[in-house]
């Protein structure tokens, strides 16, 4: 308790120091100093921010393109090209497959919550609780959990059907609670004329309510995509780290950011891993104006 | 029209059913982990488990003592904190109440970027730029307690910076021109009106910043060295819970794999207690 008062209270000394100062005559200037000193502390801090993750983005770019190589996007992974193709299959794949499992039960359980559910109700608390602990829980322990269960207990071995499994369990809660917020945000008039109209509840939830929230719904995809593309630890013990791009359901292959982590644990393959971690970066990049775009084009309407 | 009925009665059903689906995984995740890790922990002992400093588990006889990595993880989240939470406090002020407004524009969607970069890039990051920049302090090897928290303590930057802006935001526009009209100054209004006001969302930004960190793992394990013995200093390096399951996973078999099953045991019960006290804060802040 004590050091989260501490970090309120940054000034608590200063605090003191300005009262008793504010009683004598010399108070105005105290109080301008404490103010500069905030000030200043505040646009340190936020220069600091911003410096931090333009120097990361800058750095990573600066140094990696120069490594792109025709050679680094040959269709076959050898351990001289180091060829992130495959990988960038694989990645794809996941993501598809992933996505396609989790829209529909993120977008039906935000439907349920919002649209369908009585308030008040014990099951909705439940599902409130339980999708705010699986945000919280850490990939590593996604990927344990999917390393006992999808690749030991069902027996699927490394595979692509594991890895997208995990996955889409840990992109569950943010779709779930974009699609959440976009449905609030639909105006009550829309689904009262929609009723008045006569159409039932799914026609109305379906025809009316859905595609006014698609923007929102859209957000939460993107950077679930993002969320997915980025992912190391959930897929090291699912989907395994096999080089060649994964042909089936129950292939193992490696995505782009586990490949990205291989290369620079070998800590043979530096360049390429530079140039992988711009491939990597760039779609995180993309990933993330889209989703800023489609949500503020959503604001201004 | 019975048929209509029927439908929407079905498809209703469909939707609970989907809505069940985060209980029945949050149960899955449980059972499996538990179910595996604790035979593991009975036959080690759970003492000598907990707070046994040697991990050897390639020793004749094998040591499985996980207090190393318990307090690595430990020492790493608090350094994280000491460096990110002000920070990102003090930013989440800038951005709520120092920034104009096409800045802020600018500024918020980069905060979202922050958030969305993976961490295995931050782990690149912190090895190719700050492990080298460590190294030049005498006694550091680079890879280092040191380094961990400060790399971490930049990754839950987003975290902190998002929650505590809201927090400030959602503080009444009141008291801030009830101390301007007081006659404090901008920036005193600020920090002694609006952000004690804001404390328990503040303080629910840094627990979810504890949780992130403590569970944070790709980058961790490319700078903070790996060492599985109790941390010596800052300087020093040191291996976290999360380090020891990804690094051991890959060729462990028998009673070392379930030990590092059952060190994810621990791992998870670290999280759901702070998820319990993210929800305790959560709720307290409602109410008031």
């Amino acid at each position: 308790m004590s050091e989260p008062t501490a970090a309120v209270y940054p000034n608590r000394g200063i605090r003191t120091r300005g009262r008793e100062e504010s009683r004598t005559p010399g108070g105005k200037s105290g109080g301008r100093a404490q103010a500069l000193a905030l000030r200043g502390a505040v646009y340190a801090a936020a220069g600091f921010t911003f410096f931090i993750l333009i120097f990361l983005i800058g750095y990573i770019l600066v140094r990696g393109i120069p490594y792109l190589t025709p050679d680094l996007f040959s269709l076959e992974y050898t351990s001289d090209n180091c060829s992130m193709m495959p990988a960038i299959v694989t990645t794809l794949k996941m993501t598809g497959l992933s996505l396609l499992i989790a829209i529909p039960i993120s977008v039906f359980t935000a439907v349920y919550l919002v649209e369908y559910a009585k308030r008040g109700n014990k099951i909705v608390e439940l599902i409130r609780l339980t999708t705010e602990t699986l945000s919280g829980i850490p990939s590593i322990v996604y990927g344990l959990f999917g390393l006992l269960f999808f690749v030991t207990q069902l027996g699927w071995g490394l595979s692509l059907a594991a890895g997208a499994l995990t996955l889409s369990i840990m992109i569950l809660p943010l779709i779930m609670r974009s699609t959440e917020e976009a449905l609030i945000a639909v105006p009550d008039l829309f689904r009262e004329a929609s009723f008045g109209l006569g159409a039932g509840k799914l026609r109305t939830t379906f025809c009316i309510v859905l595609p006014s929230a698609m923007p929102g719904i859209l957000a939460g995809i993107i950077l679930a995509v993002g969320r997915v593309v980025g992912e190391t630890a959930a897929l090291m013990y699912t989907a395994g780290t096999a080089t060649d791009a994964a042909s089936g359901l129950l292939s193992s292959g490696r995505t782009l950011a586990v490949h990205m982590y291989c290369l620079s644990s070998e800590g043979l393959h530096t360049d390429q891993a530079y140039a992988t971690a711009v491939v990597l970066l760039l779609i995180v990049l993309a990933m993330n104006t889209l989703s800023a775009v489609i949500a503020r084009k959503l604001t201004k309407s | 029209m019975k048929k209509r009925q029927a439908l929407e009665k079905g498809v209703a059903g469909l939707f609970f059913l989907c809505a069940c689906v985060s209980i029945v995984a949050v149960l899955l995740i449980c059972y499996f982990l538990f179910a595996n890790g604790i035979p593991a922990m009975k036959e080690i002992g759970v003492f000598d488990f907990l707070f046994g400093t040697t991990w050897a588990p390639k020793n004749e006889p094998a040591s499985f003592g996980i207090l190393p990595m318990i307090v690595g993880s430990i020492c790493v989240t608090l350094g994280a904190i000491v460096i990110g939470v002000p920070i990102g406090i003090l930013t989440a002020a800038f951005l709520a109440r120092f920034c104009p407004k096409p800045l802020h524009g600018l500024l918020e969607p980069m905060v979202q970027l922050m958030a969305g970069i993976p961490s295995i890039i931050y782990g690149f990051f912190g090895m190719v730029v700050l492990v080298p920049l460590l190294r030049n302090i005498p006694g550091c090897t680079g890879v280092s307690l040191l380094a961990a928290a400060v790399l971490l303590g930049i990754m839950i930057l987003p975290t902190v910076i998002n929650l505590s802006e809201s927090a400030i935001r959602a503080v009444p526009e009141s008291y801030y021109e009830g101390s301007l009209a007081l006659g404090a100054t901008h920036e005193r209004s600020v920090f002694f009106a609006v952000l004690p006001a804001a404390k328990s969302g503040i303080l629910a930004a840094i627990v979810l910043g504890i949780g992130r960190a403590i569970g944070e793992t790709m980058a961790v394990i490319m700078v903070a060295g790996n060492q599985a013995v109790l941390p010596r200093g800052l300087l020093k390096g040191v291996r976290t819970m999360t380090a020891n399951i990804v690094l051991e996973m890959g060729y462990a078999t028998g009673i070392h794999r379930e030990a590092l099953i059952a060190t994810g045991v621990v791992l998870f019960i670290f999280i759901l207690m702070i998820n319990l006290i993210f929800a305790v804060i959560k709720k307290k802040g409602e109410r008031v």
